[in-house]
């Protein structure tokens, strides 16, 4: 500061100083045309749709839109979406933060490769992510053999949808996790241990309250894909109407018979709970990035 | 010998843990990847080998697998460098100006990853439609062409790029900028000289993401794309209709070359971001 103020009495640091001011930024216009072309993506890629959505979800009136999500396919799909998340939510919840908790405080070798591992249901083909089970569960292996003479039926029904979804929203809770408690270190834990607490209460009253706002994203995160994911669940479902589609499936079939009112009401409920979703993380992201 | 020993007892004493339960942590994690990714994801590799590499090849070489492997491998490529592109762009945007609505446009970009993408494939589908909002206005055709696939596959790789680059923008030390300026470097010298150096690694992770999301994604495609043989049917969906027909070996055969794929774009991510932490260690 004292540089700069004292530039000001000899004329070649001004100009110096008022060439830097105009190369510190892009021009005006360059900002203005920047911003819009950013505007105009967005809104032809991610608002329009949302948009339109709710459009033609509401095209036939407010009567149609009630009458076809009251629908028995669309209640039936609504269940078994909402019982598939209660299910694994809490399941992938619990062993997301075990395995964030085990890769971010010890020190092993290996580690990396885990987390790569652990990584892969997010970034494989969530029709993979059906084929799999479908091949282990089915007459093509050993242990499929094996159930089937046993009579139980693992694949083409909730059970099968909820491993599937399982293995799909896996990795999200550790991925939100990992980054977040590698930041933070171990030392608070230590001292927790050193002062006698034992491991358990260390968690439940150091980690917890560390991780929280980012376990709760990844347990958003989670539950998102949980509800949407499309994939993987159309492969095990053999679409059932009424008995195996989950929701994404029954816009599907909805779809697929010229039903557009039902499958874009049935859309936008997911569009709501999709909204929800992103105010929630922009709430905790704020909670997470406001100094305490 | 002494050293040795010296060494060998340093070793020990880093190993030791001070946080109790590694044993019961890792152990309770390594079964569950194990039961729920890794073994069913072996069935893969456990099947082709039952079908031995004449088959796998066989299956792989029908040239409605070919024709589908480069559609998806070419709309994946187009999509994910039009999101690099437009990616670090609206990071930049986001990070450096300050404009009405700004707030808004970084809370919506996280949409894709919480819309169902059968919800984003038929609301595309029905948008870019000949008789649809914005098909419509264009002279060309979206919905049921290759263009089409791409357009869907814009829109669930969008938030990669900028979620990585973003952070990275932000921490960005001005300082740099401002040596260069008064160096004499205009704008454009400092951002192609200094600025984008920094981001480059960011960028072609979220690039990468970006690409092995696109190359396998599946429910926002089959909506849109209209799905007919050597024009139009992505490698996905020649995995499920092979499923639907009761063909296990061949939707085995092209679902490897898809995981394979994966893996190896995983890897490079990873491997780059270790060159990257040694580079800093060093």
């Amino acid at each position: 500061m004292a540089e700069l103020s004292l530039s000001r009495e000899s004329g070649g640091f001004v100009q110096a100083r008022r060439h830097t001011g105009n190369t510190l930024t892009e021009p005006v216009w360059v900002q203005t045309l920047l911003t819009l072309i950013v505007i105009t993506f967005i809104s032809l890629f991610l608002i329009l749709p949302l948009i339109f959505i709710f459009t033609e979800a509401f095209q036939s009136g407010i009567s149609a839109y009630f009458a076809s999500i009251s629908s028995p396919e669309a209640l039936s799909s609504i269940y078994l979406t909402l019982t598939v998340l209660v299910i694994v939510v809490p399941i992938n919840t619990a062993f997301g933060v075990l395995l964030a908790w085990t890769m971010t405080k010890y020190r092993f070798k290996g580690k990396s490769l885990i987390v790569t591992l652990a990584d892969l249901p997010f970034s494989i083909s969530p029709v993979i992510g059906g084929l799999i089970f479908v091949l282990l569960f089915g007459d093509h292996s050993i242990l499929g053999r094996w159930l089937l003479s046993q009579n139980i039926q693992l694949v083409f029904n909730t059970t099968g949808i909820v491993i599937a979804t399982l293995f799909v929203t896996y990795p999200f809770v550790a991925r939100e996790l990992i980054p977040l408690m590698e930041n933070q270190g171990s030392l608070e834990e230590e001292a927790s241990l050193i002062l006698g607490a034992g491991t358990l209460r260390t968690f439940f009253k150091i980690t917890l309250p560390n991780i929280k706002w980012g376990l709760l994203y990844g347990v958003i995160l989670c539950s998102a894909r949980s509800i949407g994911d499309f994939g993987a669940v159309s492969v095990i479902s053999g679409h059932i109407v009424g008995q195996t589609n989950t929701m994404p499936l029954q816009v599907e079939a909805f779809y697929d018979g010229y039903q557009m009112t039902a499958a874009f009401a049935l859309s936008s409920l997911m569009s709501v709970v999709a909204i929800v979703s992103l105010i929630l993380k922009s709430y905790f992201d704020w909670k997470n990035t406001r100094p305490a | 010998m002494v050293s040795q020993n010296h060494s060998e007892k340093k070793t020990k004493v880093k190993r030791r843990q001070i946080i109790p339960g590694f044993g019961l942590s890792l152990g309770l994690s390594l079964s569950y990847l194990s039961l729920l990714v890794l073994i069913p994801l072996s069935m893969i590799f456990i099947y082709t080998s039952q079908i031995g590499w004449g088959g796998f090849l066989r299956e792989i070489s029908q040239p409605i697998v070919v024709s589908a492997y480069q559609l998806s491998f070419t709309t994946a490529l187009v999509a994910s460098l039009i999101n690099l592109v437009f990616g670090v762009l609206t990071a930049w945007v986001l990070v450096r100006y300050s404009f009405p609505g700004r707030k808004l446009i970084d809370g919506l970009l996280d949409l894709p990853f919480a819309l169902p993408t059968s919800v984003a494939g038929i609301t595309l589908a029905t948008l870019y439609a000949t008789n649809g909002w914005i098909g419509h206005l264009l002279p060309f055709k979206v919905s049921y062409t290759q263009v089409g696939i791409v357009v869907a596959l814009i829109l669930i790789g969008m938030p990669f790029v900028v979620r990585i680059v973003e952070p990275v923008l932000q921490n960005l030390e001005k300082e740099n900028e401002e040596a260069s300026a008064i160096l004499g470097a205009n704008r454009f010298q400092t951002l192609v000289h200094v600025v984008f150096p920094k981001i480059r690694l960011a960028a072609f992770s979220g690039f990468a993401l970006a690409f092995s999301r696109a190359l396998g994604e599946y429910g926002s495609v089959v909506f849109i794309a209209g799905n007919m043989p050597f024009k139009t049917e992505i490698a996905p969906l020649v995995v499920m209709q092979k499923l639907e027909a009761f063909d296990y070996d061949g939707a085995t055969s092209v679902a490897l070359v898809l995981l394979v794929a994966s893996f190896l774009i995983l890897f490079l991510i990873n491997f780059s971001q270790w060159v990257v932490k040694r580079k800093f260690a060093d």
